[in-house]
């Protein structure tokens, strides 16, 4: 290949541009970092962006107080069990849509779009209505609803996560040949042996790509945990938040929170990224 | 053919949680909306007042100012990251060495969490120790405080979406780039086109039906938007400056305890967001038809 000045000039520039765009994107969370490694005294310091001693009190204070593990084990069992119950349920809707003609299929896939659209904080006031008033059962101290429990959020992080799975699984579904299904059925098989024998094998990657992604959201999820739960379902979102309200912020140990918080995604980013596009446009745009 | 009930049924288990959930809720708000129900006035119980609840939002001014954040908000945000991340595409189109790996790292702010990032951009700005503040005032002498000045707080809320959500935009951009056909493009160039002419002749209207998906879930995203905002000026601060609709139901209607009320103005906020996200949706469909055929 020839190298001209032109094309020197260009290279350059092109690298030039995303180096700056990549420390924009660094640098913010490696401050937070930088914070997180900081005594109280340290933090009033100039501005600098290396960590000379590391305070790792703001850590460990965090991870051996008993509310933010409880925390930290609700978000795990929430999203987790959200993103299971999420991901069968969307397979099994997204076959009936797309292999099935259905009266009115083309509405409630319409409709399942303007849930995940919707904006949540309108949810926020019928649901707790609906939470403390409606789904509950017996009286005084026998009573029991869904306002902070494990299952009230595991079912209303469905309202985004399901409808998100659905527009996800559609397209691949969609991409799995019918006749490999009705060769099954002339066998005898029946429906949900051709689920598991025929699709999920093929739709294996675009699964496991609905069920991350569900996982990330529902544990990044803070407006409805903050509502919907008061003392024991309380998640690690609501916790970071907790921080900031108390009065005299530790900002050592709330930096500390919020990179615990976050350590999911950075895995999900290095292992998944692939399909972060794919699955942020609901399949729209392949990547 | 297969049976259709068969269909319902494997579609029955979602239907049934999102309406339980999702649509339920709003049916019983739609009901409450017609009384006057609040915890801590006298009476604790509903009366009917018919559409009082309605009349009193239309000239609510909290929640015709947060409307009007919100859209100010959703317009700039919206339209800085199409232009970035347009041009941000462009640069990642051809190959080069490192190109996984900033691209990868550019993918990063998409995952972590809102609220996680509220507080990324909490650090840098407050007054006191943030690095944004000190730089600008040592090195520039401008005086920067978000808990003080309106303007400082919105360009800095927009700055963090831009943060937040462009590379959703280049990530995206690149992939309909990418997955152009080649064909008009060296026609064009045979016929002696320039790069502009290219660009808007031939990129952008192929790039139509990409650009409108990007910008229907960028739009309807952005409305949305309360975690991050929340997290970085305490609430919507200072004053009203930052307050968008949810931030002004989170916060402000619903502790009032005034579900009456609250149910009116949940009901109408969603009745909004159905409407535009309608409107994008069928405008959507219709490019993609026309492109297609």
């Amino acid at each position: 290949m020839k190298i001209t000045t032109g094309k020197v000039l260009s290279y350059g520039f092109t690298y030039l541009c995303w180096i700056v765009v990549t420390i924009i994107t660094i640098l913010p969370v490696w401050w937070m970092f930088v914070i997180s490694a900081r005594s109280r005294v340290e933090l009033f310091d100039n501005p600098t962006l290396f960590i000379e001693t590391f305070h790792i009190e703001n850590y460990t204070g965090v991870i051996n107080d008993p509310t933010f593990r409880e925390y930290m084990w609700n978000s795990i069992i929430i999203s987790t069990s959200n993103a299971l119950l999420v991901t069968v349920l969307a397979l099994l809707a997204t076959y009936a849509l797309s292999r099935y003609k259905l009266v009115g299929s083309d509405n409630i896939f319409f409709t399942t779009l303007t849930q995940r659209m919707a904006p949540p904080a309108a949810f926020l006031l019928p649901l707790y209505l609906m939470f403390t008033q409606v789904f509950s059962f017996g009286e005084g101290r026998g009573r029991w609803d869904l306002y902070d429990t494990h299952i009230g959020l595991i079912l209303l992080y469905c309202i985004f996560n399901l409808p998100f799975a659905i527009w996800l699984l559609k397209g691949m579904i969609d991409g799995i040949p019918p006749e490999l299904d009705e060769a099954a059925y002339v066998d005898g098989a029946s429906t949900l042996v051709v689920l598991w024998r025929i699709i999920l094998p093929l739709a294996a990657p675009g699964l496991a790509v609905t069920l991350i992604l569900s996982w990330v959201f529902a544990w990044n999820e803070y407006l409805l945990a903050a509502t919907l739960t008061a003392f024991d379902a309380r998640t690690i979102t609501t916790g970071l938040a907790e921080f900031v309200t108390v009065t005299g912020t530790n900002w050592g140990e709330m930096a500390a929170v919020a990179m615990l918080t976050l350590i999911p995604s950075l895995i999900v980013v290095a292992f998944a990224q692939r399909y972060i596009v794919r699955g942020l446009t609901f399949g729209a745009v392949k990547d | 053919m297969r049976k259709a009930r068969t269909g319902w049924l494997l579609l029955a288990p979602s239907l049934i949680i999102l309406f339980l959930v999702g649509i339920l809720p709003f049916i019983y708000v739609l009901y409450v909306g017609f009384f006057d129900w609040n915890l801590f006035s006298a009476s604790r119980e509903m009366n009917w007042t018919g559409i009082n609840n309605y009349r009193t939002l239309v000239f609510d001014e909290l929640f015709l100012d947060a409307l009007g954040v919100t859209i100010a908000f959703t317009a700039v945000a919206v339209i800085s990251q199409l232009v970035i991340g347009f041009l941000l595409a462009q640069l990642l189109l051809r190959d080069f060495p490192g190109k996984a790996i900033f691209r990868t790292i550019h993918t990063v702010p998409l995952m972590i969490a809102p609220l996680a990032i509220g507080a990324i951009w909490r650090l840098l700005t407050i007054p006191g120790f943030g690095p944004v503040p000190f730089v600008l005032d040592n090195w520039f002498g401008f005086d920067y405080n978000i808990g003080t000045s309106a303007t400082h707080a919105f360009v800095t809320i927009v700055l963090m979406d831009i943060w937040h959500w462009t590379p959703f935009v280049t990530l995206t951009m690149l992939a309909g780039l990418s997955s152009l056909p080649l064909e008009p493009r060296e026609a064009a160039l045979v016929d002696g086109a320039n790069r502009w002419q290219i660009f808007r002749f031939i990129t952008l209207p192929l790039m139509r039906p990409v650009v409108l998906t990007v910008l229907f879930i960028r739009i309807m995203d952005a409305l949305r938007t309360v975690d991050e905002i929340n997290m970085l000026t305490n609430g919507g601060g200072p004053g009203t400056a930052t307050r968008t609709i949810g931030i002004h139901i989170f916060r402000v209607v619903f502790p009032q305890t005034d579900y009456g009320y609250g149910s009116a103005m949940s009901l109408l906020t969603l009745y909004f967001t159905i409407v535009a996200c309608w409107l994008l949706f069928v405008s959507l469909t219709n490019v993609r038809r026309t492109a297609g055929s």
